[in-house]
């Protein structure tokens, strides 16, 4: 007996691939809530699709994952973020796209509609609406001589917008209120009838610093849905892709979240290793970020006769100048003055938010996507989930360092192992419509993506990025800090805004 | 730290030298100068960075100007945290319906002579994004463009490349 489908009774539905979706009542839907709400289980994502919601859920101890689908002609279901937070955000989204009613839910706010569309539930019945900016009360704080700091959205550094709303009492931060949604730029319904070349190409800018493991969710999903064994070496190429494009991100976060504690040689340092890293890429893939490199059924690119030499040579060079510069972060006291004890999340609420990468990992949640549920090729290779405790910005610095390292050994690995052969499989058009689902680690934790095909198109994709589950809990964090911390805090999260706001 | 910044007193600079302005760049920007502006600010910009809506992906390409290779900074040009010190807006992505008024704000804020630089595909015209409901189009729906970089995302060189054309074009007609 499974862990999760044994605790809800449902009809499994045929041509969902790999992991199973059923169809509940109303009652099995509100248990499927309270596994979440009591810990048994992790919401993984939940979405909307043509009068019904689903919800993915995973078991932690035998990573086994269950879609649970409520049909709701009327448009209304019992809200999942009534009794678990974490659905919150997700939720008054799916309210302002489909205009859906979460039962129950308290907040009646919008999240991503902002009034600015000109359109009421744009993937609902979309009704004409007028265009007004949508009145935004925050969260009423009380106290003694509390002051308010408005930040965004757009912000003194070079970074993506958003509004955070600063309670101080003086230095000391009371509450930190995100408003997300700036970005929103309606990718949801950009893939619902794209072919599958212009939805891969859409995954692969949901959010730009992870196109690699984007495309690959996408990938994986597709060929899941169209049952598509795509070629070892396409296999191998992306895992390479998408480890060298960790690197890069752990090497630019790292060295930022210094500079924000204004040690600037760390970053000077960690940007070359970065740019080294990305040129690397695109000496391999002809693209810096290797967008567009993943496509359904394998990989667009191959090596070329110099790219092994060219990963090598990275490898060499990060290797030799990367120790040293771990060295300086452990050794300099005044940057650990600023990183260490500073912006804690609780162990309790990383895993009640089933918060993914070094978000989680750092606050003792060992979840890698990688490891568990597991793809390939990573079952084939050796390699370690760094896990810490302390919940501070050092922990999520740290968990990078020591997932660079581990990357390189991937890295190496994978090119020790590289199978030949062909690049690409072909697609089949599903004659009847399909589904599929994957879980792909992305640097900045587990994307989810979601997709049901009908002949060559697109009829419904769900992109879930792993900053839903993370957004929140930096609120969370920075509550008793300094005002001057909130950059190193944010840094250290490094959320992002478009994966977020599609 | 003594080591590695001995280390790099020791070794030649990364730096890369200067791209070659980029031809058609150069051509946009010169029928659009003011003469007198121009002459005002001499070879030294200010650059404030709007993301209006994109997938960060250019951002990041914006970043790593600032990196050892490229080293923007050398060439008179750097990036300010306040519309209100900037000469030059640098505009990502499709501009989004949510981001339309933010942007015009910032743009109002900045002083006058300013120029606007819109990056990458989706600033032309909206690019893969274009039809939704969620997007205005192209930065030039919202402000007046004086410069496309082009690309997905452009890469740091392209940039450059483009940033010099816009010094270039403003040191001619100064002349």
């Amino acid at each position: 007996m499974s862990a999760l489908a044994g605790k809800i009774e449902g009809r499994q539905v045929p041509g969902h691939r790999p992991w199973p979706r059923i169809v509940v009542r109303e009652d099995a839907w509100r248990a499927a809530v309270e596994l979440a709400a009591g810990g048994q289980a992790t919401l993984l994502s939940l979405w909307d699709d043509t009068g019904a919601v689903h919800m993915a859920l995973l078991d932690e101890g035998s990573s086994e994952k269950l879609i649970v689908t409520l049909e709701c002609p009327d448009g209304r279901f019992p809200s999942v973020a009534a009794r678990h937070l974490p659905a919150l955000r997700i939720e008054r989204a799916i309210r302002d796209l489909y205009g859906m009613e979460p039962v129950g839910l308290d907040d009646v706010r919008s999240w991503l509609d902002h009034g600015f569309w000109g359109v009421a539930h744009p993937l609902g019945n979309g009704q004409e609406a007028p265009i007004a900016r949508k009145p935004y009360p925050f969260l009423p704080v009380e106290g003694e001589n509390l002051h308010q700091i408005p930040v965004g959205p757009v912000h003194a550094g070079i970074i993506e917008p958003g509004h955070f709303r600063f309670t101080a009492n003086g230095e000391t931060v009371v509450r930190l209120e995100q408003r997300l949604g700036y970005v929103h730029k309606g990718i949801d319904s950009l893939m619902s009838g794209a072919s599958l070349e212009r939805a891969a190409r859409l995954a692969g800018r949901a959010s730009g610093d992870s196109t690699v493991a984007y495309a690959i969710a996408f990938a994986q999903a597709v060929e899941a849905a169209s049952q598509t064994q795509i070629p070892a070496r396409a296999v191998y190429l992306r895992a390479l892709m998408a480890e060298i494009e960790r690197i890069a991100n752990h090497l630019g976060d790292i060295g930022a979240i210094c500079n924000d504690a204004s040690f600037s040689i760390m970053h000077a340092q960690c940007s070359i290793l970065r740019e080294r890293a990305l040129r690397a890429a695109d000496a391999c893939f002809g693209h810096r970020l290797m967008m567009d490199c993943v496509v359904p059924g394998g990989v667009a690119h191959d090596l070329p006769p110099n790219g092994t030499e060219e990963v090598r040579a990275l490898l060499r060079a990060i290797r030799s100048s990367f120790p040293q510069l771990v060295e300086l972060y452990e050794n300099t006291a005044s940057l650990q003055d600023r990183t260490a004890t500073t912006g804690i999340l609780k162990p309790e609420l990383a895993r009640r938010f089933g918060a993914g990468g070094y978000v989680g990992r750092a606050s003792g949640r060992g979840f890698d996507a990688r490891r568990r549920p597991g793809y390939a090729p990573y079952d084939d290779l050796t390699f370690d989930v760094p896990v810490l405790d302390a919940g501070d910005v050092d922990a999520r610095v740290w968990i990078r360092i020591r997932e660079v390292e581990q990357s390189l050994s991937l890295v190496e690995q994978i090119l020790q192992r590289l199978p030949a052969g062909a690049l690409r499989a072909e697609i089949p058009k599903a004659a009847a419509p399909c589904e599929g689902v994957a879980m792909v680690e992305g640097f900045r934790g587990d994307v989810l993506a979601w997709v049901r095909l009908e002949g060559d198109h697109i009829v419904r994709c769900h992109l879930r990025d792993p900053s839903w589950f993370q957004w929140p809990l930096l609120e969370a964090v920075i509550e008793g800090n300094i005002v001057a911390d909130f950059p190193l805090c944010n840094k250290s999260f490094n959320c992002s805004y478009s994966g977020h706001d599609l | 730290m003594r080591k590695i910044l001995m280390q790099n007193l020791a070794r030649s600079p990364l730096t890369e030298p200067a791209p070659r302005p980029d031809e058609t760049a150069l051509a946009e920007i010169a029928g659009r100068v003011d003469l007198a502006a121009r002459r005002r600010l001499g070879r030294s910009l200010s650059i404030r960075e709007v993301d209006a809506g994109s997938c960060n992906g250019c951002e990041l390409e914006i970043h790593a100007l600032s990196n050892a290779f490229y080293d923007l900074e050398r060439f008179g040009l750097r990036f300010v945290a306040s519309p209100r010190h900037a000469d030059v807006l640098m505009v990502t992505g499709p501009v989004t319906k949510n981001m339309r008024e933010a942007l015009e704000r910032t743009y109002n804020a900045t002083p006058d002579p300013k120029w606007v630089v819109a990056v990458g595909d989706c600033a032309r015209n909206g690019g893969i994004f274009a039809e939704s409901y969620a997007v205005v189009g192209g930065v030039d729906q919202v402000v007046p463009v004086d410069l496309h970089i082009g690309g997905c995302p452009p890469r740091p060189i392209d940039l450059l490349k483009g940033l010099l054309a816009l010094l270039e074009g403003s040191a001619a007609a100064a002349k």
